[in-house]
């Protein structure tokens, strides 16, 4: 059996980088957001040469986009889609996420701490949910200033899906270490290790399939869902990665830091 | 029962999905007396139809703290009332409340021209009677008591003298005798027609008119006096609007999207059966299998609860369709390790017993999400808006169908062809 745990340090160091460069990223190019959060319009048309264009502005007064709506039909421009979004949505939009996030994640926690009568998963657990999150929105700091992706509505919704995939993988775990410490007992560490020996194939197949659907809608899906594909893909390496190497791990370091400290006592 | 009954049973329910999943399915059965006639049609969101999603802002400020839950409410009646006199087949209009911002959304599948449906619901369109003093240098205005609210109905016309599109009313009994006093009151003085406190016509009264009709005559385009009909049919607003929020797509955007999406969907859909059955060889076909009667329930299942599809909610669907393989994943790998203890028919039941506990919390964990996301009790500090929801309602409806498709119809696959094989 492989003994995953030994390498705990080599996870930390991974996730690190990952989450590093993602911050680094952030911190001097920011967040790519669109109009969903900052306001403005964005408007594509088809022109009579058979040409697709996307034209961007920043808010405007209903009787501005009326004149380039006006300015595009005199042209013989066909419009494929017009979206104007108030300065007003935007702060709501990130209020209102953060709240779905919150509910979610304690909803999630109370549920694992319940199943596993004990809040030392549950907390694990949402630690690998919220190191899925930061490497997602890290990562879509570098596709924003290296790809121009950009972030929106959808990419909420991918962000707030990314959490409960990475949770799912994370109870498959947790189940197989249950279920050996009813029938053999026995310390957390090695536990985990067969745990995440036993998981390690289903985990991978699992992930393979999902990854073959997001895979196929990157590259044939168009558009307009290409970057929400690509942030459910990013979420679900992330999260198959997180389940046993960040909660897992987590878990098993947290048992030994208790022990410690009762052997102090 | 029997796994083989089960399985029959099954096959029927499959079959009868199936043909409900047929683009063109069509229910006509008529037993005894009772007819029964149902179209299954699958509906399309504005992403994929094409269509316009309006966000409307109320301001408020102006209204009595106990009086906002009424106007509120007739302000969607209103919009919902021009919405349907102008025309759009299924509109939704629905409110929102989120930190004191009062919304009203608004979907128009289908329309053509934004900004005809923009101008018709945004404005106030609150009509008055006013008496004109001219006797001053500077006209003043007196408003009279006569306002929209008196009209029993307005439709468009054509002037018979100008031949130029006008907009004849028709007052209620009440408006009738206020419109007789003020003429007679005002012969051979003008009285003014305003709209949203602007001047619209001014005609001169030239006798008292009894009978309760008269006529707007603006210099209207054939729209414009369309609109302003629907306006004053529908009444005015009770709270004056502000567009915040608008998303128009194209139809053609909306086709090349389903296209699309239906490309990728099949390509996905055929790598993972491969993959299932290069990974699990024969129990991979049964998790095709599966697979199948998943995506035909699924599709069966969103036409008759009628389940609107966005993008997003294509991706839901995608998403679980990795969710509905993962419950076999879990099952194949427990039976892998069991068949080497056990039996291979005890080794099967044990590894559904087993597998059933994870595939049970795990699922319910996604479902917490799905749950927030769809947001079915419409709280306020949740999203409401139509794409997201799209997404957790596919995502949920899938978790669902796959515990039954990844419990119930594999294991029976199994149990009889694992009784073939003992033969």
């Amino acid at each position: 059996m492989i003994n995953w745990m030994k390498y705990r340090l080599s996870y930390l160091i991974i996730s690190s980088v990952v989450i590093g460069a993602g911050l680094f990223s952030l911190i001097k190019w920011g967040l790519p957001v669109g109009i969903d959060f900052t306001g403005g319009v964005i408007a594509e048309y088809k022109f009579s040469n058979g040409e697709n264009k996307t034209f961007r502005y920043g808010v405007l007064s209903k009787e501005e986009s009326e004149k380039i709506r006006q300015d595009f039909k005199n042209q013989n421009a066909e419009e494929i889609r017009f979206e104007s979004v108030g300065p007003s949505v935007g702060p709501d939009l990130v209020k209102k996420t953060i709240i779905a996030l919150v509910i979610s994640a304690s909803g999630i926690l109370l549920w694992i701490a319940y199943r596993f009568k004990s809040f030392k998963f549950g907390i694990s657990a949402v630690l690998g949910m919220l190191h899925d999150s930061a490497v997602l929105i890290g990562s879509f700091s570098l596709l924003g200033h290296f790809f121009g992706a950009e972030i929106d509505f959808l990419f909420v919704t991918a962000l707030l899906t990314i959490l409960s995939f990475s949770v799912h993988d994370t109870i498959v775990n947790y189940d197989r270490i249950r279920e050996s410490q009813r029938k053999f007992g026995g310390d957390l560490y090695d536990l985990a290790n067969k745990a995440t020996s036993e998981t390690m194939v289903r985990s991978l197949n699992n992930s393979f399939t999902i990854i073959f659907m997001l895979v196929a809608l990157i590259l044939l899906g168009g558009e307009s869902i290409r970057w929400f594909a690509m942030a459910l893909l990013i979420g679900t390496v992330s999260g198959t990665y997180s389940s046993p190497f960040v909660s897992v791990a987590i878990l098993v370091t947290w048992d030994e830091i208790v022990k410690k400290l009762r052997l102090r006592k | 029962m029997s796994p083989a009954k089960k399985l029959i049973l099954i096959a029927i329910l499959t079959i009868a999905a199936g043909y409900i999943s047929l683009p063109s399915a069509k229910l006509d059965i008529k037993i005894n007396k009772i007819q029964i006639k149902k179209t299954f049609d699958l509906t399309l969101g504005l992403d994929l139809a094409g269509g316009s999603h309006l966000v409307f802002e109320a301001d408020t400020s102006k209204i009595a703290a106990d009086k906002k839950k009424t106007s509120l409410s007739s302000l969607k009646e209103v919009i919902e009332r021009r919405v349907n006199l102008f025309g759009i087949s299924e509109p939704n209009v629905q409110t929102s409340n989120f930190e004191g911002k009062d919304r009203v959304v608004v979907e128009l599948p289908g329309v053509k021209d934004t900004k005809q449906a923009i101008d018709l619901i945004g404005k106030t369109a609150q009509l008055v009677f006013a008496e004109m003093n001219e006797s001053t240098e500077s006209a003043t205005l007196k408003p009279t008591d006569l306002t929209g609210a008196d009209l029993k109905q307005a439709q468009t016309v054509f002037d018979k003298n100008t031949g130029k599109p006008a907009v004849s009313i028709e007052f209620s009994k009440e408006g009738g005798d206020k419109f007789a006093l003020i003429t007679e009151k005002n012969v051979g003085k003008r009285v003014a027609i305003l709209l949203d406190n602007q001047i619209v016509s001014a005609p001169v009264v030239q006798e008292k008119i009894i009978g309760g009709s008269a006529q707007i005559t603006g210099n209207f385009s054939v729209d414009e006096a369309k609109k302003l009909a629907i306006q004053l049919n529908a009444g005015a607003l009770p709270i004056p609007v502000k567009l915040v929020e608008e998303r128009t797509v194209g139809a053609t955007l909306g086709i090349e999207s389903v296209d699309k999406s239906t490309k990728a969907g099949i390509v996905g859909l055929v790598m993972v059966s491969l993959f299932m059955v290069l990974a699990y060889g024969k129990l991979g076909l049964v998790a095709d299998t599966g697979l199948i009667v998943f995506g035909v329930l699924t599709l069966a299942l969103y036409k008759l609860i009628g389940v609107v599809l966005t993008l997003p909610g294509i991706a839901g669907f995608l998403l679980s369709v990795g969710m509905a393989v993962d419950s076999n994943i879990l099952i194949f790998e427990r039976f892998k390790e069991e068949k080497t203890k056990h039996a291979y028919a005890d080794a099967l039941e044990v590894s559904f017993g087993r597998a059933w506990d994870s595939i049970r919390d795990a699922n319910i964990a996604t479902l917490i999400t799905a749950f927030i996301l769809a947001n079915p009790l419409d709280w306020n500090f949740l999203h409401t808006s139509g794409p997201v929801r799209g997404f957790a309602i596919t995502l949920a409806l899938g978790i669902g169908i796959s515990l039954f498709t990844g419990i119930v119809v594999s294991r029976n696959l199994l149990r009889v062809f694992v009784k073939e094989k003992k033969q």
